[in-house]
């Protein structure tokens, strides 16, 4: 086990509730864009929607491109099966997350804002709606030209994809575009935009309100910081927790989990199945050079015990990539319906239990070879599944 | 900007300018890639993935078409983990896909097939998926034949009809496993804005979307002793057909084709390009009664610019998009129904024959023809004027049927009496042509000199570009035309329907002053027309339009009204153009359809 | 001008005409009537100029922008698999039973359909369902019945 691992720590800044984000804001657009950008660099936070990307970084590359108009993103598309977090953010301290994009426009040099909502969280909309115009009634006050508008998704997961949503956004059907060029370069109307997760922006608003050094110092090496984990499944106690990066999994079942788990999944559907024997040496937290085998995630940990079937869950993962692929790609759209009714055919023995193998090797060339992140990731899943828990595969 | 970008592939290097994808680096290098959403026509889409290349230090592949060369790349197309990622998305293609190759009209030029059968795909490991799928085959309309179980979502039809002919017939529909190329709520093609242009035809690369083909109709027919089987083709498949029988694109195959054509057993070989002749005489005099009417008698009423109507696809469109302007179409019928209708008179009375014994084929770079022989207005003979209309590649099917050794066939000449023609009718294969045929035939006529312009070769009409103008001004004319003097006669030439969206919509604003417009629905007119040899790019395109000018500069007279059969017929059948003969079986009217 | 029309009429002035503006319009027309008709996509092709196939090809693309005529009340129960191992499939039974539908299907009224979705974003309350825009979790039988007898008076 690496030496970085460390024990479950809880924390809570996300949803302190702080009635300072106008003194917060103020204070902030007066800084240079450079200084806070270094700032933001510093702290090494990195994107909490799943992919990882350094968020200073981000804004740095945006801010240099050179566009008249610009824009700033918040992904509130969360579908990711087993997040619920981003809801919680926008329901509880939605200036938060509004501060944070004002000051990102501020330095990148925009002066719209978008936030798109999943079609799910509808019930969201009008409160969140009226914070809005409280807070743009300040930004004029201040003298900040800044909007922001609520887009509501229409059940789609794969519209939380970065370039996917900015289809979507434009009318279109939610598929992937080609990257490069990446949105910080090309993205929402062709233009350079900053798209970041909900719970970024709430980072960076801790970060504005009590410096970098206080975030790095949080969680370990490579992966910095406290991060909102959705916790449900076989828990007694299911819910949203912040917790400082970089724990072992064991330690998290030991808090969260029935005394009986045997299994969690980490990142969601698109994430990794964590057996029993591996909790151990499994930390939670992004890649890096040190640590062991550390699992990235958006936050959801769906949490097993032993009555539970993996052949069940692998199933229900695969309908729901299955019917949630964009379908423009072959390895997705195909692939994904080929696991599917191949786990079926080697359960009913239809199929030797050698096709698993095939279907293994499938996962992987899909992995490689799809167009965006959703099927790339369909591999996560069913190999840690089908690897782990063969038996429950065949018999 | 100069820079360069260097990489290597496949260990060679390679310069190119920054933009230029891995796809053209490697062909630049002797390199091919698979492709199958790629096509040199459309936008890039980078879903298919057959095309992925491994970039040294990445573990994830890259699709080779949407990836742009960047410095210093070190580009593997043909390593271990290529090889077996792109066998595995064939194999995945397959197990979606109606494998009924034997029985496929496109096998042995199904793309698909090409691949499966280069990456010797000779097991299917995984399961066949159609079976969970519901899937039509909508055989409704008369062109088009469209068979969902054959479709491997490449999504080129979609573009194509989106980006080149802006008629959007064609989307993609649901995601996921659902997710299909649909037309609006899954409606046949037939009921739908489809023009028939066949331009999807051409570039998909399965048997997914085919011409509805009528060989064996025209077999039978051939075959019954009692029928007497014409044929007429039409200028453009002479310079298109030897791509299916073997000869390199451009290559003109007219005497070849005519000999074909008789070995297949046609009592009657004639030529399409008679009735084009034809069609100049009656539409250059249409549009100098409507410039008259409109410069002379200054009547309010008169419809300019006039437009041609040869295309069936452009009159589809402009039926469905602008109905309102139906009255600036010419109202001369396409030189493919001119010809129908005097097939079963004219030609039935000189040759003293029955007309409800003659049938009447066609043979079109086109399958909107086929639609437009369908119309239920081309009954003017008394009969259906046009029996059957076979694409230029399903001629290529019977010619290899029959046996026939295309290549080394001795060149024939058309039968008479409908088989002479001129310079001016062969151009009507290539956009500007049309255009350039009336110029040449109304600029004599009204000024009693041919046209001002080096061997007849009214170049501002002709190349490529979407939208051409040009205007021709008239001096000196005739008594007769004496309004004319001075005027400059304003023209605009368009293909590709998208081109004609761009052009209507000027005229729509109030933007475009011309007095005449030509419309080719397809891409380089007819000769990119839909029913014409796949593959087609607008290299092909530009080697058949070159092949065209040189046919047009090859023949003993250049235009129209020297034809002597043209002559012939107004003397003895026609009277003049216009006539109430010709009104009657030369010209047609259009009927109003919906935009949504 | 018909009901639908100035629906649509009334969306575009307020979302506006261009490409962007389609799904907002949409979801404007899913919100007033369950789903969108082939009239509804006419209409909104007319209104922003689009062609009517795009709009389609857009709308299906979308799990909430039926295309297919909907009850009043769209029940959406969560399939995925948290809901899954808390008991979704008795609360769907018990749905079935009560309204006697199947899934995918409208009662005959026209009152209530009932569909299954993908993870609504409420793991930690399983099973969860939405009934038009309104959330309701933990749910088990008895609740459900509970829940659909006051719609049922609606
Ligand atoms: C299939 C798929 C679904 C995604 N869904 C979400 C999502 O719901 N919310 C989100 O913030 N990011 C999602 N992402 C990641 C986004 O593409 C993007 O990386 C992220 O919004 C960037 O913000 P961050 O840097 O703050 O994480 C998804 C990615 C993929 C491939
Ligand atoms: S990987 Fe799946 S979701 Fe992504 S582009 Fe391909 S088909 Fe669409
Ligand atoms: S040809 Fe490149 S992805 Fe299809």
């Amino acid at each position: 086990m690496a030496e970085s691992y460390h024990l479950l720590k809880r924390a809570d800044f996300i949803f302190r509730n702080e009635n300072d984000w106008e003194d917060i804001l103020t204070k902030t657009i007066k800084r240079t864009p450079q200084d806070i950008i270094n700032e933001l660099i510093s702290s090494e936070l990195k994107g909490r929607g799943g992919a990882g990307f350094p968020t200073g970084l981000k804004w740095k590359i945006t801010a240099e491109a050179k566009s008249a108009e610009k824009y700033v993103i918040c992904n509130a598309d969360e579908g990711e099966p087993g997040t619920f977090k981003d809801r919680e953010i926008l329901s509880r301290v939605p200036y938060k997350v509004l501060t944070a994009m004002a000051v990102c426009a501020n330095i990148i040099g925009s002066k719209k804002g978008i936030i798109y909502l999943r079609g799910e969280y509808h019930s969201l909309k009008e409160a969140l709606e009226k914070t809005i115009s409280e807070f743009e009634y300040y930004c004029k006050k201040i003298k900040l030209d800044f909007t922001v508008e609520v887009f509501m998704g229409s059940g789609a997961y794969i519209c939380g994809e970065e370039t996917a949503l900015f289809e979507s956004l434009e009318g279109h059907r939610g598929e992937p575009r080609n990257k490069p060029p990446y949105p910080t370069i090309k993205g929402y109307m062709d233009k350079p935009t900053v798209i970041n997760n909900v719970e970024t922006l709430a980072h960076t608003f801790t970060i504005f309100k009590y410096g970098a050094k206080k975030f790095y110092d949080l969680g370990v090496q490579f992966s910095r910081g406290t991060k909102l984990f959705s916790v449900s499944g076989d828990t007694p106690k299911p819910g949203i927790y912040e917790l400082e990066l970089g724990m072992s999994l064991q330690d998290f079942v030991n808090e969260f989990g029935d005394g009986d788990t045997k299994a969690v999944q980490v990142g969601g559907a698109s994430g990794f199945l964590v057996p029993r024997k591996k909790f151990q040496e499994t930390a939670i937290g992004y890649q890096g050079k040190l640590t062991g085998i550390s699992l990235p995630t958006g936050g959801s940990m769906m949490i097993y015990n032993s009555s539970r079937s993996m052949f069940n869950v692998l199933d229900n993962y695969l309908e729901f990539f299955r019917e949630e692929s964009c379908g423009q790609c072959t390895p997705c759209r195909v692939g994904c319906q080929q696991l599917l009714i191949g786990i079926k055919a080697v359960k009913r023995g239809e199929r030797p239990a050698q096709y698993l193998d095939k279907l293994l090797k499938l996962s992987e060339t899909m992995q490689i070879t799809a167009k965006c992140g959703l099927g790339q990731s369909v591999a996560n899943s069913f190999a840690s599944i089908v690897e782990n828990f063969r038996e429950e595969m065949i018999y | 900007m100069t820079q360069k970008i260097q990489l290597n592939i496949n260990g060679f290097p390679v310069d190119v300018k920054p933009g230029t994808t891995i796809l053209e680096a490697a062909s630049k290098v002797n390199v091919t890639i698979p492709t199958l959403c790629y096509h040199k026509d459309l936008c890039v889409a980078g879903n298919c993935r057959v095309c992925v290349v491994e970039v040294a230090g990445q573990k994830r592949l890259s699709a080779a078409c949407a990836t742009p060369c960047e410095d210093g790349m070190d580009i593997l197309t043909n390593s271990l983990k290529v090889r077996n990622s792109r066998k595995h998305i064939i194999e995945l293609l397959l197990s979606e896909h109606n494998a009924d190759c034997t029985k496929c009209y496109k096998n042995g030029k199904c793309e698909l097939q090409l691949l499966a059968s280069e990456y010797k795909i000779m097991t299917q490991d995984f399961i066949e998926l159609l079976p969970w799928k519901d899937y039509t085959i909508d055989m409704i309309s008369p062109s088009i034949i469209k068979d969902d179980s054959k479709c491997i979502r490449c999504q080129r039809c979609v573009r194509t009809c989106a980006e080149l002919q802006g008629v959007n017939a064609l989307t993609v529909a649901y995601k996921g496993d659902k997710m299909k190329i649909s037309t609006f709520f899954e409606k046949p093609m037939n009921d739908v804005v489809c023009t028939n242009c066949g331009q999807c035809v051409n570039r998909c690369p399965t048997g997914a979307l085919v011409e509805k083909n009528y060989v064996e109709e025209v077999w039978d027919a051939i075959s019954d002793p009692g029928k007497h089987v014409v044929v007429q083709t039409a200028p453009a498949v002479r310079v298109g057909l030897g791509e299916d029988l073997g000869f390199d694109p451009g290559t003109r195959v007219t005497g070849k084709m005519v000999a074909a054509l008789k070995r297949l057993g046609f009592d009657s070989v004639m030529d399409t390009d008679f009735s084009a002749d034809l069609t100049i005489m009656e539409e250059g005099t249409e549009l100098l009664t409507r410039l008259k009417k409109a410069l002379k008698d200054k009547d309010p009423d008169v419809k300019l610019p006039m437009a041609t109507s040869c295309s069936p696809g452009w009159i589809k469109y402009i039926e469905h998009m602008y109905p309102e302007y139906l009255g600036n179409l010419s109202t001369c019928k396409s030189p493919q129904q001119m010809f129908g209708a005097l097939v079963k008179t004219y030609y039935a009375k000189a040759r003293n024959l029955d007309p409800s014994k003659i049938v009447s084929v066609s043979i079109m770079p086109c399958t909107a023809k086929k639609f437009e022989a369908a119309r239920s207005e081309m009954h003017d003979s008394g009969y259906r004027d046009v029996d059957y209309v076979l694409t230029t590649r399903e001629l290529s099917i019977m010619i290899k049927q029959a046996g026939i050794d295309f290549m080394s066939l001795p060149d024939m000449e058309f039968d008479r009496l409908m088989g002479e023609s001129t310079g001016a009718a062969v151009i009507f294969g290539v956009t500007g042509g049309v255009m350039e045929a009336a110029l040449r035939t109304a600029y004599e006529l009204v000024t009693g000199r041919p046209v001002p312009f080096e061997n007849l070769n009214i170049t501002a009409v002709r190349g490529m570009t979407g939208v051409k103008e040009a205007s021709i001004k008239i001096e000196n004319p005739l008594k007769e035309w004496k309004f004319l003097d001075g005027v400059e006669l304003r023209c605009a030439i368009a293909h590709g329907l998208i081109n004609a969206k761009t052009v209507m919509d000027a005229v729509k604003a109030g933007k475009a002053n011309f007095h005449f417009l030509e419309v080719m629905a397809c891409p380089g007119g007819c000769l990119g027309g839909g029913g014409q040899p796949i593959p087609t790019n607008a290299e092909i395109r530009d080697k058949r339009a070159k092949a065209i000018y040189e046919e047009d500069a090859w023949k003993p007279i250049r235009k129209s009204h020297e034809n002597p059969e043209v002559q012939k017929i107004y003397k003895d059948f026609l009277g003049e153009p216009l006539s109430e003969v010709s009104h009657h079986l030369l010209h047609t009217k259009y009927t109003s359809r919906q935009r949504f | 001008m018909d009901p639908i029309q100035s629906l649509i009429k009334e969306l575009a002035v307020k979302h506006g005409r261009r490409r962007e503006s389609l799904l907002p319009v949409l979801q404007g027309v899913v919100e007033q009537e369950r789903y969108l008709s082939e009239h509804s996509m006419i209409e909104i092709a007319r209104e922003l100029d689009l062609p009517a196939a795009e709009v389609y090809g857009t709308a299906t693309f979308y799990s909430f922008l039926e295309h297919r005529k909907m009850g009043r009340f769209v029940i959406r129960i969560c399939k995925t698999i948290s809901c899954s191992m808390k008991g979704k499939n008795q609360v769907l039974l018990a749905i079935q039973d009560m309204l006697k539908i199947s899934t995918g299907e409208t009662t005959p009224d026209g009152r209530f359909s009932l569909v299954e979705t993908n993870c609504l974003g409420l793991c930690h309350k399983a099973p969860a369902m939405l009934i038009n825009e309104e959330v309701y979790t933990e749910l088990t039988p008895e609740k459900v019945r509970e829940i659909l007898s006051e719609y049922m008076l609606k």
